[in-house]
């Protein structure tokens, strides 16, 4: 990407709000990820980064505001719509189909194929046999970007933590997502495995295009990563900025350090 | 040697034929109550008379095409007017789900209401039955009736004791058998039967890795019109059509699926077996096996049975609450979270 551009926006949000009961979660939120990018969302616990993500992906509905990709209004659209939009998500804790393989946790992910319709599994099984082998060469290859190909075939309930991780970075990408939220990929992972993970992110954005946006408290793996980075407090926008910029902002070190009351109001950049 | 024989021919004739065919009919029926627990996330009471409905349907067609004179003799017509019926079956169930369950899980309403609901739904197709079809027994099975008549039988081998199999029998075992082979493909390889098996696992985190609920749940209904014409068609075909008689099918029905594990499509198989069995094994008179095999001074005065034939109800009741205090989960099921 030339240097002198600025990137177009993949996705924007407007203005994006909602209440818990007398909570306010998030509080008219307005933020815009570049194409091709890893950005960062940080904020001291409850600043509402997680309801942000859900209500960006479809998972709350917002009291008011918008979600737009690529300019195109998306705002409450059901998460599996999204999905085929190409928008996903991955979990703070890791979720897994417990009961199916770890192949079959990529393999489910619906992709418009033959052997996806009722009546074209069993009217066109020839088709369906060549696009089951052909998604199975897909996730093989997934794994193996992963390293984790010595699981393929167990239960994934029997991962560790950092490998269900892994597996849902993993799901992600059978869809050749746009854009990918990760809610806390980093949390209560081994540094090897976290190396891994960063990597495999690296390399994502870099190779095939990806669009990132984590969720994160693990602060040097937000400067390693980040181009950009949010800060959020109290379901308001904080600062952002440059990584090395906001990590050193006095307002974002306020809030983490808990005399919030001085950032309180200031939704100011 | 030839007593050791006749006791086989009789127990083979009269407990391990009755029985696998009687399991293959239950397991449809299993098949579909795990199925909709598994997916949909409730225990259907109106399964049973969702049976009997796919049964009435097929039996009409069945009348129609004789009337047509269309037949495939020496099987029985009622195969063609299965296809036939599927679809409308199908048609029935998704039209209620639309109407009913639709809105409940829109609510997210807990599974005490779908059952409540369902319970409603067993009553009102309880009617349509009567109105439809009325009370009565129905016979509408054509065709050769025996594979192997006792005469045959006896001619052939010179045993006193026949072992007879009936059409209605190898057609439950054959077509369980390809029926069950064909969803645990369907579950197992490929992408909508994995999207199933995801969405029953963890609902949310399926709908959030793209899967489209509505076609889940279509796809099951579908699944589930199948499984209850086949099985209803083959248990009618094999005792008889007696429209109200599914009901006293429910209870071994769900005693299967839960043997098995609620969800579990392999336990709702086995689960059927052992219901089956401890039925006809627990109520069998076993007088005349046990006088072939016994010298003659010890053969039994008395029938031999543990149980008389009215309590056969009460085993699968037995067995459920067995299976509940033992282990809840059933033999492949899950933990429920």
């Amino acid at each position: 990407m030339s240097q002198r551009e600025t990137p177009p926006v993949l996705l924007a949000t407007h203005g994006l709000s909602l209440s818990f009961g007398g909570l306010k979660a998030v509080d008219g939120m307005s933020l815009s990820i570049a194409q091709g990018s890893i950005s960062g969302l940080i904020g001291p616990n409850g600043a509402g980064k997680s309801t942000l993500f859900n209500l960006i992906a479809g998972y709350h509905q917002p009291d008011s505001g918008r979600v737009e990709l690529e300019g195109e209004d998306i705002t409450s659209l059901d998460p599996h719509v999204l999905f085929g939009k190409g928008l996903l998500r991955t979990f703070q804790i890791p979720r897994e189909f417990g009961t199916l393989t770890v192949l079959e946790n990529l393999m489910m992910v619906p992709s418009g194929q033959t052997g996806e319709t009722f009546f074209g599994a069993w009217f066109r099984p020839g088709r369906v046999s060549a696009e089951e082998r052909a998604l199975r060469e897909k996730a093989e290859d997934i794994l193996e970007f992963l390293e984790i190909t010595h699981v393929a075939n167990l239960p994934a309930s029997q991962l560790s933590g950092g490998q269900k991780k892994l597996v849902e970075l993993g799901r992600t990408m059978m869809a050749d997502p746009k854009i990918v939220f990760l809610d806390e990929v980093g949390a209560g992972v081994n540094r090897t495995l976290l190396y891994s993970i960063s990597n495999a992110i690296q390399r994502l954005n870099r190779e095939r295009g990806y669009t990132f946006c984590l969720v994160e408290h693990d602060m040097q793996f937000i400067s390693e990563l980040c181009d950009h980075v949010t800060c959020m407090a109290e379901g308001r926008m904080l600062a952002q900025g440059k990584a090395t910029d906001i990590l050193s902002n006095e307002e974002v070190i306020d809030a983490y350090l808990g005399r919030g009351k001085a950032a309180k109001g200031t939704g100011v950049q | 040697m030839t007593d050791i024989l006749n006791a086989f021919s009789h127990i083979t004739s009269l407990l391990v034929i009755p029985g696998l065919a009687y399991a293959s009919q239950l397991a449809f029926g299993a098949l579909g109550v795990t199925l909709i627990f598994g997916v949909l996330r409730f225990s259907n009471f109106a399964h049973a008379e969702g049976m009997s409905l796919a049964t009435m349907f097929c039996i009409l067609i069945t009348v129609w095409l004789q009337g047509a004179s269309v037949s495939i003799a020496p099987l029985p017509t009622a195969l063609i007017a299965m296809f036939l019926a599927i679809p409308l079956v199908a048609l029935v169930f998704i039209g209620t789900d639309r109407a009913l369950y639709k809105h409940f899980r829109a609510i997210n309403a807990k599974p005490e209401v779908f059952m409540i609901v369902s319970a409603g739904i067993m009553l009102i197709s309880n009617g349509v039955i009567r109105v439809v079809i009325g009370p009565e027994g129905q016979s509408f099975a054509d065709g050769e009736r025996f594979i192997l008549t006792a005469r045959e039988f006896r001619e052939w081998t010179g045993l006193t004791e026949a072992l007879v199999l009936k059409t209605s029998q190898l057609l439950s075992i054959v077509l369980a058998l390809i029926a069950g082979g064909l969803l645990f493909w369907f579950l197992n390889r490929t992408q909508m039967g994995r999207s199933m098996r995801a969405y029953s696992d963890n609902r949310n985190l399926a709908l959030l890795s793209g899967v489209d609920p509505n076609k889940i749940v279509w796809v099951t209904w579908i699944l589930v019109a199948v499984l209850s014409v086949m099985g209803g068609v083959l248990f009618g075909l094999d005792k008889g059509y007696r429209p109200f008689v599914f009901q006293q099918m429910l209870l071994p029905m769900f005693a299967a699926a839960v043997v098995g594990g609620l969800g579990s499509p392999v336990g709702a198989v086995v689960g059927s077996m052992v219901v089956a069995f401890s039925e006809l094994l627990l109520t069998f008179a076993w007088k005349k096996f046990l006088a072939y095999l016994l010298p003659t001074g010890l053969a039994p005065e008395s029938l031999m049975q543990i149980l008389a034939t009215e309590y056969k109800f009460a085993i699968s009741f037995l067995i459920l609450v067995i299976v509940l205090l033992i282990k809840p989960t059933g033999l492949f099921g899950r933990a429920t979270k």
